[in-house]
C-alpha cells in the first residue's frame, strides 16, 4: 500500500539519516566550539509574533486556529523565533549573546518545481556585536562549518543591503519606480532594470552606475573599482565593505570571501552586510545572512544582531557533489 | 570588461569549459552566427548532426528546446544560456538572470481574434469574460488581469490558431513575428502585449563564480549583437 505524504515533504531513511546526523553533529560542534549555545524553540507561534517587523516576503505561509481561536504560524526561519526568544529570556543577559540552531523551517512551494515546504536550517546568531568587528566574527564560524562540512571550494559573497535604497535616494528615484528598480535588482534582470532606470528618468550616467554596480564582484580589487564609479551612497558602501574585509583579513578568514556589489537577499530584516554562500559544484545557493541591526527593537531590544543560516540538505547534496568530484579526481591522477 | 581573478583565493576557481545552452528551431542559426561574429567556434554544432553537446575551445554548447533553457540554466547544469523574452516570460518563476537583450529573434505577442468577427468583444459585454486559447497560459492570465479583465484560459500545446477557427474560444494569446501564419488563418491582431527578442540569462551561482569568464562571454555578445 502506499500512503501519501503532501508534496514538498519527504521521509529521511537510514542512510541519508547517517550522513545527516553526522553533518549536523560536525556543524553543532564548530558552532559550540565558537561560544554558541543551541537552542530549540516551537515550531508554531503566535502568528502576530512571526509576523512582526515589515517582512512581506518571510511571513509564514502556514497559518491556523488553535482552540481558543489564536492564530498561529509555521515559523519560516529561526531568526525571527530567537530574536522573539532573546527578548523574552535573554534582555538582561551580557552581551554579546551567541546562539545556534539546527531546525525545520516552512515555507510556501511554487507546484511541481520539486521546492521543499520543510527544510532544515542550521546557523548561528551573534547579538550585540555590532559592526565590522561582529560581522567577520560571524564569517570566521560560517568559514569553520563549511570546512567542517568538507566544502573547501565554496565561496562566501559579501555584499551590502542599503547599497541600492540609498543609491536611489541620492538619484531621486521614488516611490513606484523605486519599487520597479529594487524588484529589477533583486531579481537580476539587467535588461529591464536599464529600462526601468530610464522610465525612473534619471540620466544615462546614473544608469551606468547603477548597472555597473550591480555587475561589481571580485577581490579586493571591487572595492576600488567601486570608488572610481563615486558618489555618497557607493562611497558608504564600500567603506563599509571594506573595514568588514580587512577585519577578515586581520582573522584571517577572508580567503574564500567574494565582494559583490549586486547581492541582494530578500529577507526585509537585513540592514547592512548581507551575504550568500555558494559551491561551485551546485547551481542553488547554499545559504546566507547578514547584519539585522534594527530588526530586534521590533521586540523591544534596541541591539546591534548578525547570523547566518545554512540549508543542511543543500550543504549535503553539495558535500555529495564534492566527494564525488575528488574521487573522479583521485582516479584520474592514478 | 572584467580582468582580475574572479575569486580570492586560487581553489575556489571552478574547473572546465563554460556550459551554453543554445536554443533549437527558430532562434538556432541567429544564435549561431552571433556566437561566431562574437568569437565561438559553432562549426561542431552546424551541419545534421543528432548529437545535442558540442566541444569548442573555449565552451560547452548543449542545444535543447528554448522553453527547456531556464531550467537547465536555473539549476546549474548549463552556466549561461540563450532564450527568447517570452520563454522568460512564461517561466518567471524560474531564478534566472537576464544579462542582456541581444536583439535577434523579434517577434510580438498579441492577442488576436477572427477577421471582422466581433466575437472577442461580445463575449466580453454580454458574458463578462473571453474564452482565450494559448500557449502561453502565465503570459495571457497576467495581461488580462493587469488589465482588469476577466478571461477564461485554454492551454494548447498545437498551432492555437486552430482554436477560434473552429469554436475553441474567442481570440488567442500567441507570438507573432511575420503575421502571416495569423493573416493565413483569417486572424488579426487586436492588442499588442508585449515586445520579444533573444536573451543572454546566467545562472546565478555561475555568476558569482565564474564571474571573468560570464562577462567576458557578456562583453562579446554585446558587441557582436550591436554590429
Amino acid at each position: 500500500m502506499i500512503h501519501p505524504i503532501p508534496p514538498g515533504t519527504r521521509d529521511v531513511l537510514p542512510d541519508e539519516m547517517r550522513e545527516l546526523r553526522r553533518l549536523n553533529r560536525r556543524l553543532i560542534e564548530v558552532f559550540e566550539g565558537a561560544g554558541y549555545g543551541e537552542v530549540a524553540t516551537p515550531a508554531i507561534e503566535y502568528d502576530e509574533v512571526l509576523s512582526r517587523g515589515n517582512r512581506p516576503s518571510s511571513a509564514s505561509p502556514y497559518r491556523f486556529f488553535d482552540e481558543n481561536g489564536d492564530l498561529l504560524a509555521l515559523r519560516s526561519d529561526m531568526t525571527v523565533p530567537i530574536a522573539r526568544l532573546v527578548a523574552t529570556r535573554f534582555a538582561d543577559a551580557p552581551l554579546p549573546l551567541r546562539l545556534c540552531y539546527l531546525a525545520s523551517a516552512y515555507r510556501a512551494v511554487l507546484p511541481q518545481r520539486g521546492e521543499m515546504r520543510e527544510y532544515v536550517q542550521a546557523g548561528i546568531e551573534l547579538i550585540g556585536a555590532p559592526g565590522a568587528e561582529g560581522t567577520a566574527e560571524v564569517i570566521g564560524v560560517l568559514e569553520a562549518a563549511l570546512d567542517a562540512a568538507g566544502l573547501d571550494r565554496a565561496v562566501i559573497g559579501l555584499g551590502h543591503a542599503d547599497l541600492y535604497r540609498s543609491l536611489l535616494t541620492e538619484f531621486g528615484v521614488e516611490g513606484e519606480a523605486r519599487d520597479t528598480v529594487l524588484g529589477r535588482l533583486a531579481t537580476h534582470d539587467l535588461v529591464g532594470l536599464e529600462a526601468a532606470l530610464a522610465d525612473a528618468g534619471i540620466g544615462d550616467p546614473a544608469i551606468q552606475t547603477c548597472v555597473a554596480l550591480s555587475q561589481l564582484r571580485g577581490g579586493a580589487d571591487v572595492l576600488e573599482r567601486a570608488r572610481e564609479i563615486g558618489g555618497d551612497a557607493v562611497e558608504r558602501t564600500t567603506a563599509r565593505l571594506q573595514a568588514t574585509y580587512e577585519a577578515l583579513v586581520a582573522a584571517g578568514t577572508a580567503d574564500r570571501v567574494q565582494i559583490d556589489f549586486g547581492l541582494l537577499r530578500d529577507l526585509g530584516y537585513y540592514s547592512g552586510t548581507i551575504f550568500e554562500v555558494y559551491d561551485p559544484a551546485v547551481g542553488h545557493v547554499l545559504g546566507g545572512g547578514g547584519r539585522y541591526d534594527g530588526f530586534l527593537a521590533n521586540f523591544g531590544l534596541d541591539l546591534p544582531a548578525a547570523g547566518f543560516s545554512l540549508y543542511l540538505e543543500r550543504v549535503h547534496v553539495a558535500q555529495m557533489e564534492e566527494e564525488s568530484r575528488r574521487r573522479e579526481r583521485a582516479a584520474a591522477d592514478v | 570588461m572584467s580582468s582580475g581573478p574572479g575569486v580570492i583565493g586560487g581553489p575556489t576557481h571552478p574547473e572546465g569549459p563554460l556550459t551554453l545552452a543554445v536554443p533549437r528551431g527558430a532562434l538556432f542559426e541567429e544564435t549561431l552566427d552571433l556566437l561566431d561574429a562574437a568569437g565561438v567556434d559553432t562549426a561542431p554544432a552546424r551541419g545534421d548532426s543528432r548529437s545535442l553537446i558540442f566541444h569548442t575551445d573555449e565552451m560547452t554548447l548543449v542545444t535543447m528546446r528554448p522553453s527547456d533553457v531556464p531550467t537547465y540554466v536555473e539549476a546549474g547544469a548549463a552556466d549561461v544560456g540563450i532564450t527568447g523574452k517570452d520563454v522568460l516570460l512564461e517561466q518567471s518563476d524560474r531564478v534566472v538572470y537576464e544579462l542582456l537583450d541581444l536583439g535577434y529573434g523579434k517577434c510580438r505577442m498579441v492577442l488576436a481574434g477572427r477577421r471582422g468577427d466581433e466575437r472577442l468583444g461580445e463575449s466580453q459585454r454580454r458574458l463578462g469574460m473571453m474564452r482565450i486559447a494559448t500557449k502561453y497560459p502565465r503570459i495571457a492570465e497576467r495581461y488580462f488581469e493587469d488589465t482588469g479583465r476577466q478571461i477564461e484560459l485554454i492551454e494548447v500545446k498545437g498551432s492555437v490558431e486552430l482554436a477560434p477557427l473552429i469554436g475553441l474560444g474567442d481570440g488567442i494569446v500567441d507570438l507573432v513575428a511575420t503575421g502571416r501564419t495569423l493573416a493565413e488563418n483569417d486572424l488579426e491582431v487586436r492588442e499588442e502585449i508585449v515586445d520579444c527578442t533573444a536573451r543572454l540569462v546566467a545562472n546565478r551561482v555561475a555568476h558569482k563564480l565564474r564571474a571573468a569568464e560570464v562577462d567576458d562571454l557578456t562583453a562579446r555578445l554585446r558587441v557582436a549583437s550591436r554590429a
